[in-house]
């Protein structure tokens, strides 16, 4: 029985993609904080360098008779030297005029002492760091603020910077990866408890109601007493209705028995005409209405176990066999004579009860409508289905009804008189439909009918 | 035939004992398990008809311990239950057929004899009369040892008639032990059974006479 069931999402991918997201943030996070942490580290290095270099220019810069002397020192450029052949600038200024260097590494403006470092962008575009420091030399009347400014392109630093990028980008995707492989095999042990309770209360027979004894993860313990607690229930329930109808056949049968005994006895007694009829038609009517009772609990009875069917291997022959013995004493008080025809076992995988039920139905009606002293034949047959074929030699099926005689209640016209309650073709259809198979009626050519029961 | 019927329901069995008495068996009647057991240790019983319900147990612990005392008496079951689970249950735990209530007398009777010719064999019911040797359960006649095959309708006729030779039988009374309830047939279809039974006996010292708007009797030389 599948049904349908509302699905929302499924709990692992949930859980899955919420790891690998997770996952993700955090190495788009380790990559932004590392690389910024080396950018800054690498700007420390590269800032560290030009103040020394300012320091040794200055150091150098004396003032001789009222000029400025500045022997340059030719290490404070050569520590400048990069692989990536970065550009060096140099500016010298006093008192905010250049003495020597680069024009356009104007000293900050307004104050006369200034120290620090900054970005700038030279007029051909390019990116370069400035180191600047100022002293104040002090001559016999003169007072000058030497400001040196040493500036770098930034080409060996961006070179280095790309590849720590290059080197955490990569230890970040494999983070990730590494992370995802985890998120699946950690979702995926999550929720093997739940399948294997899935699994287990799946493999249960129909009839089997009892609480799930294994043990579950502390979460679902609640769903799974739930579930205990439902399933005890429904085992109530069932039971009870089941006692239920047994209860109310024997409560409905009992009492009929007695009634339908006396008015037998009774009719052996009596002579008048008149009587005789009345008490004809009273044990008539009582065979009606237990019929009908019979039919009806089994007709429930079969609507439950159709949903869930018992299957297991039986020979469909020898199953016949034995419902022709037990249906045999009541067609010798007919004189009908019934004829298994059948050349070897025909196995099938069925439910026993329903299969028993359906075809004594269907050789209990052929009993009821052939004339005394006839013969119904039986066939099974293994190929191409499992069948069962069962002909009469009474009137047959009304024609223009045949169509309808096998839902609920309904009967033919020619079976006034007969005692029935008009589920037994229909409890025999839904049997075989529950197996997957059909019913179907029709009337043999020389007269009499023609049920082919397959599975 | 000596019948053992354990049934709870005293107006029920008062029905069937009435009717088995009719019929020429004897019949005693239990109405607990435990009178049951009692009856089935000292009785000698050709056949056991047994209810399920019954007030102190359930008649199928009855046929557990039955069975357990290797005792091969058939058992009938008469249940008032539909369910079909609870007559394979029924048939597995060693009764030999069952019968939902309510039931058509003639058809416990059927069932009785079929159950008896499958379990006890022939011989034991065989009646004499003349040249003729006649066995109800088995089915079986014979006039002047040849056999004759009769229909179970015969049959039955003839069993009603050899019970009580010299009693007239009216027609209505030979129609109701063979016709069913639902069969529309005038009560005139029962000359035809008589007609045929005639003919089958015209070898064998038995005779049937028609007394005209009595019935029938069947006289031997």
């Amino acid at each position: 029985m599948t049904e349908a069931v509302n699905v929302s999402g499924s709990l692992r991918r949930r859980m899955t993609l919420t790891l690998i997201g997770g996952a993700a943030v955090l190495a788009v996070v380790l990559y932004a904080v590392v690389r910024l942490y080396a950018a800054q580290i690498a700007q420390q290095g590269q800032d560290s360098i030009l103040a020394a270099s300012v320091t040794s220019i200055l150091d150098a810069a004396i003032l001789r008779d009222g000029t400025v002397e500045v022997d340059f020192p030719y290490a404070a450029l050569s520590m400048l030297s990069t692989a990536s052949d970065d550009r060096v600038f140099y500016a010298i200024h006093k008192n905010e005029t250049l003495l020597s260097g680069y024009e356009h590494l104007s000293p900050p403006d307004g104050t006369s002492h200034t120290s620090g470092t900054y970005l700038a962008e030279t007029p051909d575009g390019a990116l370069i760091r400035v180191a600047t420091d100022s002293r104040t030399l002090v001559g016999a009347d003169t007072r000058s603020v030497i400001t040196v400014s040493v500036a770098q392109t930034q080409e060996a630093l961006q070179v280095t910077l790309n590849g720590i990028s290059r080197n955490v980008a990569l230890f970040g995707a494999g983070f990730f990866c590494l992370s995802a492989l985890l998120s699946f095999w950690a979702s995926a042990s999550t929720i093997t408890p739940i399948r294997r309770l899935t699994s287990s209360i799946a493999r249960r027979g129909p009839q089997d109601l009892s609480p799930v004894a294994s043990p579950v993860p502390s979460e679902m313990v609640s769903l799974v007493a739930s579930l205990n607690r439902l399933m005890g229930r429904l085992d109530k329930a069932l039971a009870q209705s089941e006692d239920f109808i047994a209860e109310a056949a024997h409560r409905v049968r009992t009492p009929l028995a007695t009634v339908r005994s006396h008015a037998e006895a009774m009719l052996h007694r009596v002579d008048q005409d008149e009587n005789r009829k009345a008490l004809r038609s009273m044990v008539r009517a009582i065979d009606e209405s237990s019929r009908a009772a019979g039919q009806l609990l089994d007709h429930a009875m079969i609507t439950f176990r159709t949903d869930h069917l018992e299957r297991k291997e039986l020979d469909l022959t020898e199953l016949l066999q034995e419902l022709v013995l037990r249906l045999t004493p009541v067609a010798d008080m007919k004189d009908i004579t019934l004829h298994v025809e059948s050349k070897e076992p025909v196995l099938v995988s069925a439910d026993a009860i329903l299969l028993q039920n359906a075809i004594r139905n269907l050789i209990d009606n052929a009993l009821k409508y052939s004339p005394v002293e006839s013969d119904v034949m039986i066939h099974v047959s293994a190929r191409p289905l499992p069948t069962l074929e069962i002909r009469d030699q009474g009137a047959g099926f009304p024609q223009d009804q045949i169509a309808h005689l096998s839902s609920r209640f309904s009967r033919g016209d020619n079976a006034k008189g007969i005692i029935g309650s008009g589920l037994g073709l229909t409890i025999a259809q839904e049997v075989a439909e529950a197996h997957g198979g059909a019913l179907k009626l029709s009337n043999l050519p020389g007269g009499g009918a023609c049920v082919t029961f397959s599975l | 035939m000596k019948f053992l019927l354990v049934e709870d329901n005293a107006d029920l069995a008062n029905a069937i004992c009435s009717r088995m008495t009719q019929d020429g068996h004897v019949v005693d009647h239990a109405d607990k398990i435990l009178d049951a057991f009692a009856y089935s240790e000292t009785g000698d019983y050709d056949l056991i008809l047994l209810d399920i319900m019954l007030p102190d147990g359930d008649g199928r612990s009855f046929l557990k311990r039955h069975r357990a005392g290797k005792k091969d008496t058939p058992v009938i079951v008469l249940t008032a239950r539909s369910q079909v689970s609870d007559r394979i249950s029924m048939l597995d735990l060693g009764a030999d057929d069952y019968v939902t209530k309510p039931f058509d007398h003639e058809e416990l009777q059927a069932r009785c004899r079929a159950v008896l010719r499958r379990k006890s064999g022939t011989g034991q019911t065989t009646i004499r009369m003349g040249n003729v040797v006649f066995d109800p359960v088995a089915g079986s006649l014979t006039i002047d040892d040849a056999a004759i095959s009769l229909r179970n309708r015969e049959l039955r006729l003839l069993e009603l008639l050899i019970n009580a030779p010299g009693q007239v039988f009216p027609k209505h009374k030979l129609f109701d032990r063979l016709f069913s309830y639902d069969e529309d047939v005038s009560e005139n279809a029962i000359e035809v059974y008589i007609g045929r039974l005639r003919k089958h006996l015209e070898p064998s010292s038995l005779r049937i006479t028609t007394l005209r708007g009595l019935g029938y009797r069947l006289d031997y030389d």
